[in-house]
C-alpha cells in the first residue's frame, strides 16, 4: 500500500474514533454522571432515566459500540483491500 | 443430599476439567507459553478475557458493595466496562499488528530503549503482584467458608492447581482453562440471580427485574429508596459523593482497565487483527452479561435483607443469619437490650454490621435456594479467582522470562532454555502469590483498587501515544511513566498508609481520593511526555516507519 492510501485509511479511522469515543463519552460521562440529577426526573418504568443510564444504559451502549467499529473497520478494510 | 456433598461434587468436577484441559493444552514452544500460538479464536478469546478480568471481586465482592453505594456503585460498573471501548478502539488492534508477546515488548521497541522496557516491566510487576495477593485470599476465603478447611489449606490446593496448569501450558493451557471457567463462573452467577428476580418480582430477566414492581405493586427501587431514608441511609438511587470524585474514579477505572498488562496481552493470542477487534466485542459482551446483572442483584439482597432482619426479634431470625453469624461476617450487638434487630445509618443505635462479601455469597440462602445452587456459587467464586490469578501469574513470568531474560540480561539464551525460564519464573510466581494469600500484607484490599489508578497513570499514555503520536520520543515517554508511576504512589501512601505527613479527605487535592487519582496522574504523563518530547530529539526514522506500519492491518 502507498503512503497516500495509508494516510487516507488512517484519517477515516481517525474520524470513526472521534465518533465513536463522542457516543462514549456521553453515555457514560455525560448521562451517567454530569446530567444524572436532571435525567433522574425522567422515570421509566421503576428506573430513574440517570440511573439507569449509570448502571445499565451505558454498558449496553459500550457493546454496541464495539461491535459497530467492527463492521465499520471490516468494511474499511475492504474498501482498501486490507481484509 | 448435603450441602457439603454438593459442593465437593461441583468443585471436583470443574478443577477436574482445568486439569483435563491443561494435560490436553501443553504448551511446546515459546510461542505457546507466551500467546498460545497465536490461533486462538475470537469467541474463545473473548471468553477467556471475560474471565481472565472477572476476578473474586467482580464476582464476589462488586454486587455487595453495589448494595451498599447505591447510585455511586455505579463507578465500578461504568468503570470496568468502559475501558474496554477505550481498549478495542485505541490498543487492541494496533498492539496485535505489532505482533509481539508482551507489553513491555511494545514499550520497549517503540521507544527504542532498554531503559523504557525496564520501566514497564517495573510497572507490570508491582501491577500484577498487588492483585494475585487478592486472588488467593479469595481462592482461600471460599474454601475456608463453604469446606470448613483452613483458609491456608485452601490457598494451597488453589496454588497447586493454578500452579498446574499454568506451569505446564502457560498461555495455551490458561486460555482454554480460561474458556470452561467463564462458563462456570457465569452459569454460577445468574441461576440465583434469575430464581430471585421471579421470586421478587415475577420477571425472570433480573436487568428489568430490578425495575419492575414487587408483588405489592410498588416499584422494587422506590421502595428501596423509602426503605433506605427511613432507616438514615442516604436514598439508594442518588449518590454521597461528590460528582467531580464520581467522574475522576470512574475516569480511573476505565482508563486503568486499559492498561492492565493481563488484559492487554490476551489480544496477541489471535490470529490477525480484525480478530483482535473481534475478541474485544465479544468480551465485552460475556463481560456485561455479569456487570449488568449485579446493579439487580445488589437492589434484590439489599431490600432483601432490610426487610427480612429490619425490627424483627433476633430469636425468630431464619437459620442463614446464625450461620453466617458464626463466620462473623455477620454481628449482632443488641444495644438496648430489646431483643430486636436496629439496623440503621447511626452508628451509636445500629446494632448490625454486615460484611459486603455476604451480599451474594448469602444471598441463595435468604431466597432459600436449593443446596445445588449454594454448591455452584462457590464453583464459580473459584472459577472467577483461579482464571484472574493464572492470567496474572503469565504476566509476571512472560515480564521476567521474556522482557527481563531474553531481552535484557541474557539476548542469545536459547528458545529451549527460554522456555525452561518461564516455566520457573511461573513457579516462583505462584509460590510468592500464595505466600501473600497465606500472609495477606495489610494493605492488599486497598492497593487492588489503586492498581487501576497505576496503570491509568502509567502504561495508558505511553501506549496510547506510540500509536497516535508518531513524534513521541523515548526521551519523553519514559519521563512521562516515571512522573506517573511516582505521583499515584506519593498521593497513595500519603493518604492511604499516612507517610509524606499523611492527611484526610479534607487535604485531598481538588477533592480528588486516591481512587480518583490516577486520572489526574494520568493527565500528568501525557503533560510531562508532550513537553520532554518537544525539548528533545525526534525519534529516528525506523521508528516512524514502525508506528506507520502497525496503523495498517495489512502484513506489508
Amino acid at each position: 500500500m502507498n503512503k497516500k492510501l495509508a494516510q487516507q485509511y488512517w484519517k477515516e479511522n481517525l474520524k470513526y474514533l472521534v465518533i465513536l469515543l463522542s457516543i462514549w463519552f456521553t453515555v457514560s460521562f455525560g448521562f451517567g454522571i454530569l446530567l444524572v440529577d436532571e435525567l433522574n426526573q425522567i422515570k421509566i418504568a421503576g428506573f430513574k432515566l440517570g440511573f439507569w443510564f449509570a448502571q445499565q444504559g451505558s454498558i449496553y451502549v459500550f457493546v454496541l459500540l464495539i461491535f459497530v467499529y467492527i463492521y465499520l473497520m471490516n468494511r474499511l478494510d475492504k474498501k482498501y483491500n486490507l481484509n | 443430599m448435603t450441602l457439603q456433598l454438593w459442593i465437593w461434587l461441583m468443585i471436583g468436577l470443574t478443577f477436574s476439567l482445568y486439569i483435563g484441559i491443561a494435560i490436553w493444552s501443553k504448551a511446546g514452544s515459546t510461542k505457546d507459553f507466551y500467546v498460545a500460538g497465536t490461533g486462538v479464536s475470537p469467541i474463545a478469546n473473548g471468553m477467556a478475557t471475560a474471565a481472565d478480568w472477572m476476578s473474586a471481586a467482580s464476582f464476589i465482592s462488586m454486587a455487595g458493595l453495589i448494595s451498599f453505594m447505591g447510585y455511586d456503585g455505579s463507578v465500578f460498573l461504568m468503570g470496568w466496562t468502559g475501558g474496554y471501548v477505550l481498549l478495542a478502539l485505541l490498543l487492541a488492534p494496533y498492539l496485535r499488528k505489532f505482533g509481539k508477546f508482551t507489553v513491555p515488548d511494545f514499550i520497549g521497541d517503540r521507544y527504542y530503549s532498554n531503559t523504557a522496557r525496564l520501566v514497564a516491566v517495573l510497572c507490570a510487576l508491582i501491577i500484577s503482584f498487588t492483585y494475585v495477593a487478592g486472588q488467593m485470599r479469595g481462592v482461600g476465603l471460599v474454601f475456608s467458608r463453604y469446606l470448613e478447611v483452613d483458609i491456608n489449606t485452601g490457598v494451597i490446593i488453589g496454588m497447586a492447581i493454578v500452579l498446574f496448569y499454568a506451569v505446564l501450558g502457560g498461555m495455551k493451557g490458561i486460555t482454554y482453562t480460561q474458556v470452561a471457567q467463564y462458563c462456570v463462573l457465569i452459569f454460577a452467577f445468574m441461576v440465583p440471580a434469575i430464581f430471585i428476580s421471579i421470586q421478587m418480582t415475577g420477571n425472570p430477566i433480573p436487568q428489568l427485574g430490578f425495575g419492575s414492581q414487587g408483588a405489592d405493586g410498588i416499584y422494587l427501587l422506590d421502595k428501596l429508596d423509602g426503605l433506605s431514608m427511613d432507616l438514615g441511609f442516604h436514598e439508594y438511587t442518588s449518590g454521597s459523593k461528590s460528582m467531580l470524585d464520581v467522574f475522576f474514579i470512574t475516569a480511573a477505572l476505565m482508563i486503568g482497565t486499559a492498561g492492565l498488562p493481563h488484559v492487554i496481552v490476551r489480544f496477541f493470542t489471535v490470529k490477525k487483527v480484525s480478530d483482535a477487534r473481534k475478541s474485544a466485542g465479544w468480551a465485552l459482551l460475556f463481560i456485561a452479561i455479569l456487570y449488568t446483572t449485579a446493579p439487580a442483584i445488589a437492589v434484590f439482597a439489599r431490600t432483601n435483607l432490610i426487610e427480612t432482619v429490619s425490627e424483627k426479634k433476633y430469636d425468630e431470625l431464619p437459620g442463614w443469619f446464625d450461620n453466617w453469624e458464626k463466620t462473623g461476617l455477620l454481628t449482632f450487638d443488641d444495644k438496648n437490650k430489646d431483643g430486636i434487630v436496629q439496623y440503621v445509618a447511626d452508628p451509636q443505635i445500629n446494632e448490625l454490621t454486615i460484611d459486603r462479601d455476604i451480599m451474594v455469597m448469602a444471598n441463595p440462602e435468604i431466597a432459600e435456594l436449593p443446596n445445588w445452587v449454594i454448591a455452584l456459587l462457590a464453583a464459580g467464586a473459584l472459577a472467577a479467582a483461579l482464571s484472574t490469578a493464572a492470567g496474572l501469574l503469565l504476566v509476571i513470568s512472560s515480564s521476567i522470562s521474556h522482557d527481563l531474560i531474553k531481552k535484557i540480561i541474557k539476548p542469545d539464551v536459547s528458545e529451549k532454555g527460554e522456555l525452561i525460564a518461564a516455566r520457573i519464573s511461573a513457579f516462583f510466581a505462584v509460590v510468592m502469590a500464595g505466600y501473600f494469600g497465606i500472609n495477606p500484607p495489610g494493605f492488599v484490599a486497598a492497593v487492588v483498587a489503586l492498581a487501576f489508578g497505576l496503570a491509568a497513570a502509567s502504561f495508558f499514555p505511553a501506549i496510547v501515544m506510540g500509536i497516535f503520536y508518531k513524534r513521541m520520543n523515548k526521551e519523553g515517554a519514559v519521563a512521562g511513566m516515571l512522573t506517573g508511576l511516582f505521583l499515584m504512589l506519593f498521593y497513595m501512601t500519603k493518604f492511604k498508609f499516612g507517610w509524606f505527613g499523611g492527611g484526610t479527605s479534607e487535604d485531598w487535592w481538588f477533592g480528588i481520593s486516591p481512587e480518583g487519582f490516577g486520572t489526574f496522574a494520568m493527565l500528568t504523563n501525557f503533560i510531562v511526555s508532550l513537553i520532554i518530547c518537544h525539548t528533545t530529539s525526534n525519534p529516528p526514522k525506523e521508528i516512524q516507519d514502525l508506528v506507520e506500519k502497525i496503523r495498517i492491518p495489512s502484513k506489508e
